[in-house]
């Protein structure tokens, strides 16, 4: 069983990608708290038991550091720099006139403590560790290595932990990506690999950090063998389904044709899930049947899993619920300044 | 683990006391605390005027939190403040994740006193609570 998992990259993509202007480089969460979110895009696609994500994180301009955590809903085979133009043309196949949007990523490592360390890349001004741990370790790690995670992370990192232990830290270094010559609005997709058995996408992580009234916008495309069942289905409570076709034979041929894309399928299901939510409404995920019948609701986060009580400290969660989804969109959530901005009052 | 479940333990029993309503000399003089989700887990809390008050604070959390406790006019202050950490001060107290902390204060003026984590968003968050002071 296995459906994909879309919503991460998606999630993710949102996170980084909507920094925008200015602001963005003070980071997703300034020092007051704010957090400057715009739209994000996310590619998802599932095929032959993989999940491959593909979001940008984007450049936004200033100095300093900001990251990101997302959860995964496995283990990533590989993480890398992502093609050059797949989002850009899932982008021109539903909206033909909209312009591109780029993304990028930065970050920073660290080292971990208590939660482990399980694999550590550094892709253009981006550094992206994959942690595994319960939401408390995490939460930790990520306060230790100058992460400012807002006053929700501890309830939403165990919300994610007890589905699946695994998160993926990413820190953009500002200075480091002016010194590379990045120009704002430059975006460095990424693109992570990730073999699970049931997709999902994280949603609700992109409210984090934000005020209940935020709006939050974010575009997720999932790409499967044939069309899948969606819960929540895109229907009110701030998602919408845009597109559900099947994918035409030029997009997946102009797909293939991107760096790392050759896994893409001769034939498969298009799907655009369109997030134009209050943070408050963004209470759920998103759970894929990549197979079309019946989606998780555990993996939806509308029922806890089995045994779980709420709030673990850790511990391998449900692998086989795999969550799909990459949330690095939750950028866009967990993304918050590092230490060095000091605060408080 | 079981440094938790004490410290838990000891919260419960603390909390327990600090529930108990009734005249000055009956108010506890010991409270504990805990913060968990970014929650106090205790938002209005009686405590006898003159006498010495101990506070055990308690950080479940793997973020950062503080406990200043204070008039309105302090905290305006701390609203707008740029002290990452909090250092002798009795009522300014700074909670490093899964932190236990413990503060001795004498309130020499009855009526309420507020405390608050002033970090970024928290006290929106909910992060408030309320100390009132009984002669």
């Amino acid at each position: 069983m296995r459906r994909f998992l879309a919503g991460f990259a998606a999630v993710a993509a949102a996170l980084i990608a909507t920094t925008q202007p200015a602001a963005a480089c003070a980071g997703l969460i300034g020092p007051n708290g704010a957090v400057n979110l715009l739209r994000t895009t996310t590619f998802a696609g599932y095929h032959n038991g993989v999940e491959h994500y593909v979001t940008s994180f984007q450049f936004a301009g200033g100095s300093g550091q900001f990251g990101s955590l997302i959860p995964l809903p496995g283990v990533p085979d590989k993480v890398e720099k992502g093609g050059a133009w797949t989002l850009q043309r899932l982008i021109r196949e539903t909206t033909p006139i909209k312009g591109f949007d780029s993304l990028l990523i930065r970050s920073a490592i660290a080292a971990p403590q208590g939660a482990q360390v399980l694999l550590e890349v550094r892709i253009d001004a981006l550094d992206i560790t994959v942690l595994k741990g319960g939401g408390a370790e995490v939460g930790q790690w990520a306060t230790e290595h100058g992460f400012r995670l807002p006053p929700a992370a501890p309830e939403v990192l165990d919300f994610y932990a007890n589905r699946s232990p695994i998160f993926l830290a990413a820190v953009f270094d500002a200075d480091a990506a002016k010194a590379r010559g990045q120009r704002i609005g430059d975006g460095t997709p990424v693109h992570v690999t990730i073999p699970t058995a049931n997709p999902w996408v994280p949603l609700r992580i992109l409210g984090l950090g934000k005020s209940a009234d935020d709006r939050i916008d974010a575009d997720v495309y999932l790409l499967t063998d044939q069309r899948p069942a969606l819960l929540p289905y895109p229907l009110g409570n701030g998602m919408r389904l845009d597109h559900s076709a099947v994918a035409t034979t030029s997009l997946l041929d102009d797909l293939r044709s991107d760096k790392g894309m050759d896994w893409v399928p001769q034939t498969g299901w298009l799907s655009k899930i369109a997030i134009d939510a209050s943070a408050s409404q963004l209470t759920y995920d998103l759970a894929v049947d990549a197979k079309g019948s019946s989606p998780s609701r555990v993996a939806a986060g509308l029922q806890a899993p089995a045994g779980q009580t709420g709030s673990s400290t850790g511990g391998p969660a449900n692998d086989q619920i795999a969550l799909i989804g990459i949330a690095l969109a939750a950028l866009g959530a967990i993304f918050l300044l590092r230490k060095s901005q000091p605060v408080i009052g | 683990m079981i440094i938790r479940t004490l410290v838990g333990l000891a919260l419960a029993v603390l909390a327990a006391s600090a529930c108990t309503t009734a005249s000055a000399a009956q108010l506890p003089t010991h409270v504990g605390i805990r913060i968990h989700y970014s929650h106090f887990d205790q938002t209005k809390i009686d405590v006898p005027m003159g006498v010495p008050v101990t506070f055990t604070l308690i950080n479940d959390d793997p973020i950062d939190h503080e406990w200043l406790i204070g008039d309105e006019a302090f905290h305006a202050r701390h609203r707008a403040g740029t002290e990452a950490v909090h250092g002798d001060r009795p009522n300014e107290i700074s909670l490093p994740p899964f932190s236990v902390r413990t503060t001795t204060l004498t309130f020499d003026k009855p009526g309420p006193l507020t405390f608050i984590c002033h970090f970024p968003q928290h006290e929106a968050y909910g992060m408030v609570g309320v100390v009132m002071v009984k002669p």
